[in-house]
């Protein structure tokens, strides 16, 4: 087969322009992501889908498959790296799982238990961030964002608002409202906005839903975050 | 009330610090002063740790609370869940629960009673009953209590697994699940589920009979002592039903004096600020509440087993009302104050708990899919208050109309058995130390009195900001050099 490259030493069809965590997925193979949804325009920005490609490190949402390329996916080194970056996205904001609705459905739940994180590690920032629940359907957690800015991306490119927005630099960097006054009631976003469903953590959610869904029922009491891939199609070019 | 809350000259005195108070929920220190012939001078137990949850929980959405707050405690968190789920009801504008909704956080309730008195009784207190309070240190504990009676630990171990078990069926986990959601509740209980709980609970009402029996002949060894030891003659406070029966879920308040005459009754649990006040004292960080109407002095009451036995008229399960009926009859027809007793009468709550829980088991609602209750208009406040294990529990918020938390005020049951407790410890000081040498068997004879309270110290810290703090800078010769006090 032409399309062809490999992950972990095992074959891959692909196609043209597909991305490696694309024909991946399409494959049935699990690379893990935080910032990557299928339909939204490349990030690169979590780096959790950082593989080897013929010994290079590279963003498997960015980086084109390409026939003959070695991918590594899945080494100690890589899985290492991965829980140091989970590590540190705990560490920058305030996630307290134990108060959480979004726990068991968490993507950074997830990956810390994927990854077998067992501490945070590295100090803890414990940032001075606030909430915003000035919108009467949607409250805000600033504590909880990871800057993965899907709901910037599926707002500009999906809802077409422009709602949020990332400023500032570094550690500073903040998830910002395009409102006069800075506050969700005051921008164009509505709960029935894609942006509204998009958080991989708790940072946007729906009000009064809290911990409506049982303990059990919850995505990843089902099953780990790295099963999402067996449900995969198989691409046609295989 | 004894006079050993403060001594009048302390720099002069000899502290003994028992530090920490072992086998209870989280950290405390009782010190003692004592002068040169071991005369017991300044009893004071101490919450040393301190929480702030009401302070922390002030800017986060209501609906997050009920599971945020259950994190006081791993010991009865099913308690927070329950009363700040219950003010968060009201918070959300939800109408009276479906029966189904209310019979499963009954049901939930009674398991976490059954769970939590098994584990103070067999784990916590036991050791000191059946080993002796002077025994060999090291083998004062649920180990040494193993070894020597073996069947006894068994039948302990499982009576609380089966209370934990009712709780993981209806709250998702053992500890700190989250069933329980404002206007009912978020799963309903499967018949597989059910059925293995009913073939479990005829088990645990005759073990938690045997257990009543046990704590009776226990008293009966020494009934002077039992009924005497740590004695605090206080009023007592719990919720009753509209029957006058004890309630652990719901219901309004109850005070008798100390005597057994009453001093309110069916008091809506809503005006609880108007009927109770808090004051703060410079040397704990748990507060001192007592009945307003009665000042601090004579206001302070007992909450808990040993309160709501004697409040409430009867107890509606016969097995319970049988045992209850016994123990009351101790004291010919007076209140009990004795601290040993409360253990007796947490062995009848138990067996009440059981009972309660079987009858829910074999009520066709208990499987009913109808979970939540019809929502209405929103109220800007609320008070949830059930019967904790350790008794009464109030949770009291204010939401603004962005949902968001404005205030929060928790009134604890270990909180509300202040005084007492400092009462009894001060009894069995002027009893059992006072101008003798002093062992650790005699310092333990303090800790039983503690014990017997099942105090939640971690629960029971929340003065943030309110306690007047002092300091103090002595010289070598304990002559006060300077003070600074704020608050």
């Amino acid at each position: 087969m032409d399309n062809e490259f490999t992950i972990d030493e095992q074959p891959v069809p692909f196609k043209p322009g597909q991305t490696i965590l694309e024909a991946a997925k399409a494959a049935g193979i699990y690379i893990p992501h935080l910032c990557f949804q299928a339909d939204f325009k490349r990030h690169g920005g979590c780096k959790m889908c950082t593989v080897l490609v013929n010994g290079r490190t590279q963003t498997a949402c960015t980086h084109k498959a390409a026939v003959g390329q070695e991918v590594d996916v899945n080494t100690p080194e890589l899985d290492a790296m991965r829980r140091s970056l989970v590590q540190m996205l705990f560490v920058e904001g305030n996630h307290f799982c134990p108060g959480c609705e979004k726990s068991g459905a968490c993507q950074l739940q997830a990956l810390g238990y994927e990854y077998e994180m067992m501490s945070p590690h590295f100090v803890e920032l414990y940032p001075s961030r606030g909430v915003d629940a000035s919108h009467p359907d949607v409250l805000i957690d600033f504590n909880r964002c990871i800057l993965c800015e899907l709901c910037v991306r599926a707002s500009r490119d999906v809802d077409g608002k422009e709602v949020f927005a990332v400023a500032g630099r570094g550690l500073d960097a903040h998830l910002i409202i395009n409102s006069p006054t800075g506050k969700l009631v005051d921008s164009a976003f509505a709960v029935t906005d894609r942006a509204a469903e998009v958080c991989p953590v708790g940072a946007i959610l729906k009000k009064g839903v809290g911990f409506a869904t049982a303990i059990g029922d919850r995505p990843y009491d089902r099953e780990s975050i790295s099963a999402e891939a067996e449900s995969c199609e198989i691409p046609e070019v295989r | 009330m004894l006079n050993l809350e403060t001594a009048a000259a302390p720099h002069r005195l000899r502290r003994v610090a028992i530090e920490p108070v072992s086998r209870v929920e989280g950290h405390g220190k009782v010190t003692i002063l004592l002068d040169q012939e071991n005369r017991v001078h300044q009893v004071r137990l101490h919450i040393v740790e301190f929480r702030g949850f009401e302070i922390f929980i002030e800017g986060r959405p209501y609906w997050e609370v009920p599971v945020a707050v259950q994190r006081l405690c791993g010991i009865c968190p099913v308690s927070h869940l329950l009363a700040a789920t219950k003010a968060m009801d009201g918070i959300a504008g939800f109408g009276p629960l479906t029966p189904t909704a209310e019979k499963l956080r009954r049901l939930l309730h009674y398991g976490q009673i059954v769970q939590s008195h098994a584990l103070h009784f067999f784990y916590l207190a036991s050791p000191d009953l059946l080993l002796g309070f002077e025994d060999d240190v090291a083998r004062r504990n649920i180990v040494g209590v193993a070894a020597a009676f073996p069947e006894l630990a068994k039948q302990g171990v499982l009576t609380r697994k089966f209370g934990q078990e009712v709780i993981r069926h209806i709250a998702g986990k053992r500890i700190h699940g989250t069933g329980i959601i404002p206007g009912g509740v978020n799963k309903a209980l499967s018949v597989e589920d059910r059925d293995t709980m009913r073939a479990g609970v005829d088990q645990i009402v005759d073990w938690a009979s045997e257990a009543v029996g046990l704590a009776a002949r226990l008293h009966d060894t020494s009934p002077d002592f039992y009924t005497s030891f740590g004695e605090a003659r206080a009023n007592m406070m719990a919720l009753v039903d509209a029957r006058g029966a004890p309630d652990f879920y719901h219901g309004g308040l109850r005070a008798r004096d100390a005597d057994g005459g009453p001093i309110f009754d069916h008091v809506d649990t809503a005006s609880y600020q108007g009927l109770l006040q808090e004051d703060v004292k410079p040397w704990t960080y748990m507060k001192f509440p007592h009945i307003r109407a009665l000042g601090a002095d004579k206001g302070w009451y007992r909450v808990g087993p040993l309160a709501r036995m004697q409040v409430g008229d009867f107890l509606p399960t016969p097995l319970a009302e049988a045992e209850r009926q016994k123990f009351l009859a101790v004291g010919g027809g007076k209140p009990l104050h004795g601290a040993l007793m409360t253990h007796w009468a947490r062995m009848v709550e138990m067996l009440h708990a059981a009972e309660l829980a079987r009858e829910l088991l074999d009520d066709p609602d208990i499987v009913g899919t109808d979970l939540m209750a019809d929502k209405g208009p929103r109220r800007p406040e609320a008070i949830g208050v059930i019967e904790a294990p350790r008794g009464t529990l109030f949770h009291h918020y204010r939401v603004g109309e962005n949902d968001l938390v404005t205030y929060c005020n928790l009134i604890v049951s270990t909180t509300n058995n202040n005084q007492a407790m400092n009462e009894s410890i001060r009894a069995v000081a002027s009893q059992f130390l006072s101008g003798r040498e002093v062992t650790e068997g005699l310092l333990n004879h303090i800790e039983v009195a503690i014990r017997a309270y099942d105090p939640c110290l971690s629960c029971a810290t929340h003065a943030l900001g309110e306690m007047p703090l002092e300091v103090s800078l002595v010289d070598a010769d304990g002559a006060l050099v300077s003070t600074l006090r704020k608050g």
